[in-house]
């Protein structure tokens, strides 16, 4: 089984190859450039590396959200152009909880923050008991402090301290060390952010319990609605499209 | 007998998804067009964000729908076109990375496609015969511009709008008299029922640009004609001022193509673009065109509005020229005429 992750959620790019148990290959940049001119030369990169034909792979594993909505969608579109290509399945892969994988065998409560801008993160609670990745909390935009708050108690009814990770770290970390008095931990930079060989990983898993979308059905997970429905459901306005516009004149 | 050239063509630049198969530039295989107009309207006009998210939904459909009528399969493909721009960013990302996976995966060769050159090149679907040189007036939401289609895919402009597009408008002014989105059918079909003459509506010259357009003065001598009836308590009579606005846009882009064609001695005038389906336009444009001679052409309403056979179509025409776009291909949302 070849597995090709991808992962263009936040500011991280990344694609990775796994062949059965092992990462044949993985490209992650942190750069200026966006992920519509790096993703796909990455993916085409790590397949001539390992001397990959498109046609070998089985699963594409793709960061689902939440997330960027213009990364996710670059993430979705690139995924469903190979997927129908190629005529294989997408395992959607909820993006919070593949940064958590990153430390899996971790003892900490493990909180990952993308910054989800307008004062919230997008972030959900996650720990790794008996080997097995769990989920405490959903990811849900949050606002920070709320979140620290959340993982603060989660940590103390286990006896567990908290490691903070993904890449909305630089920006709230010394925010994070103030509201918790120095007790958080922080993940090293090369365990820190987005990784698409975590994706691909926690994907395999995910599609061995049986969860799998297409090219056709799979949409990311945006968690917002877009700012002009959210405006109209704020004055009471149905968002529901008429059925017939040109009658409604 | 040269190979025939088979271009599966991928179009997200606005508010349709659309994708078709095209064979050898002129041959619509299929033409699959998802509009998202019903999703829009109740907001008065497209909203980038909820067009981005529908499009991700459509892309695999409308493609699969496209190669499916076609009656081919992603083998038989020779290569790939995409519009990268202009448009909406979110938008056209959705079809770019579509079409780059897809062709990464079948190793077809990838072409990058402007938008506004496909309009110009849906004529070329609809006339077989027609060949560059010609004088081509495009005219959409976004765009409005005179130009000489030098060949395939090579542009001089000789005028374009100042301000706002033709086709905004019709928007602009469909909101204001409370017909709505899309504006340019709206007010086509209002129109229809008024009077042309019944309001003196200005039309604008661009001081020292004998070939540009200005719209903008037009759009504020409507509102205030409007504002001022209210003020006075009259009643306005909305066919009358559709129609009467319509004219005033159609006449100036009739009287600038139609000088331009004087002047430079072309026997062939194109029209292009979504506004080119409005009915009094391609009336107008005709009647002066038979009148002087030359001979007009504009693709039929289907080919006029957003759609992925005319990228197909301009498409093939930069594959011939051996253009081809990297992996890196990025979505340009202001790109002009004649770059790349």
């Amino acid at each position: 089984m070849k597995i090709l992750g991808i992962e263009s959620a936040s500011v991280t790019a990344s694609a990775a190859i796994l062949s059965d148990d092992v990462l044949l290959s993985e490209y992650t940049a942190n750069y200026k450039k966006t992920h519509s001119e790096t993703l796909l030369p990455m993916i085409r990169e790590i397949l001539a590396m390992t001397s990959t034909a498109p046609e070998e792979l089985t699963l594409i594993a793709v960061s689902a959200g939440p997330g960027s909505f213009t990364g996710l969608r670059i993430g979705a579109a690139a995924a469903k152009g190979l997927a129908y290509a190629l005529g294989i399945p997408i395992v959607p892969v909820p993006t919070l909880d593949a940064i958590a994988y990153n430390l899996a065998g971790s003892g900490d409560v493990l909180c990952p923050l993308l910054d989800a801008r307008r004062g919230e993160v997008y972030s959900g609670l996650y720990e790794f008991t008996g080997g097995e990745f769990s989920v405490i909390r959903e990811a849900e935009a949050v606002p920070l402090a709320e979140q620290v708050r959340r993982a603060e108690e989660a940590a103390k009814e286990r006896g567990k301290a908290v490691t903070y990770l993904g890449d909305g770290l630089p920006v709230f970390r010394d925010r994070i060390r103030e509201l918790t008095e120095g007790r958080a931990h922080f993940a090293p930079a090369h365990l820190r952010d987005q990784k698409a060989g975590s994706v691909a990983a926690l994907g395999k898993a995910l599609y061995e319990k049986g969860i799998c979308s297409d090219a056709v059905d799979f949409i990311p997970v945006y968690l917002r609605k877009s700012q002009a429905e959210q405006e109209r459901e704020a004055m009471g306005l149905s968002i529901e499209p008429a059925l017939d516009p040109e009658t409604k004149a | 007998m040269p190979k025939d050239i088979t271009i599966l063509a991928i179009e997200s630049s606005c508010d349709e998804t659309a994708a078709a198969v095209v064979r050898n530039g002129r041959e619509v295989l299929s033409n699959v067009i998802s509009s998202q107009i019903a999703l829009h309207t109740l907001y008065g006009g497209v909203v980038p964000e909820i067009a981005s998210r529908k499009h991700t939904e459509k892309i695999t459909p409308v493609v699969s729908e496209a190669l499916r009528t076609a009656g081919v399969s992603a083998d038989d493909l020779d290569a790939v076109a995409v519009t990268y721009g202009p448009g909406l960013v979110g938008a056209l990302l959705v079809g770019v990375s579509f079409a780059k996976a897809f062709a990464f995966a079948k190793g077809l060769p990838l072409v990058g496609v402007h938008h506004i050159e496909g309009h110009v090149a849906a004529n070329y679907i609809q006339y077989p015969e027609l060949e560059p040189p010609f004088a081509c007036l495009v005219v959409s939401g976004g765009h409005t511009h005179l130009v000489e289609t030098v060949d395939y895919g090579v542009f001089n402009i000789i005028g374009k709008t100042v301000d706002d597009a033709a086709g905004e408008a019709f928007d602009k002014v469909a909101r204001a008299i409370g017909l709505g989105y899309p504006g340019g059918p709206k007010i086509d079909r209002k129109a229809r029922e008024g009077d042309p003459d019944a309001i003196l509506f200005p039309k604008a010259h661009v001081e020292g640009s004998p070939y540009d357009f200005s719209f903008s003065g037009l759009k504020s001598a409507v509102l205030n004609y409007l504002n001022h009836a209210k003020m006075a308590g009259q009643e306005v009579n909305d066919a009358d001022l559709a129609a009467s606005f319509q004219k005033a846009v159609v006449d100036v882009l009739t009287e600038r193509a139609m000088e331009f064609v004087r002047e430079k001695g072309y026997q062939k005038l194109a029209a292009a673009g979504g506004v080119a389906s409005n009915s009094a336009l391609r009336a107008s444009l005709q009647a002066a065109c038979s009148a002087e001679n030359v001979e007009f052409y504009v693709p039929a309403p289907i080919l006029c509005t957003d759609n992925a056979a005319m990228i197909g179509c301009a498409g093939y025409y930069e594959y011939l020229k051996g253009v081809r776009s990297d992996l890196s291909l990025n979505a340009v949302p202001n790109l002009k005429l004649g770059e790349r």
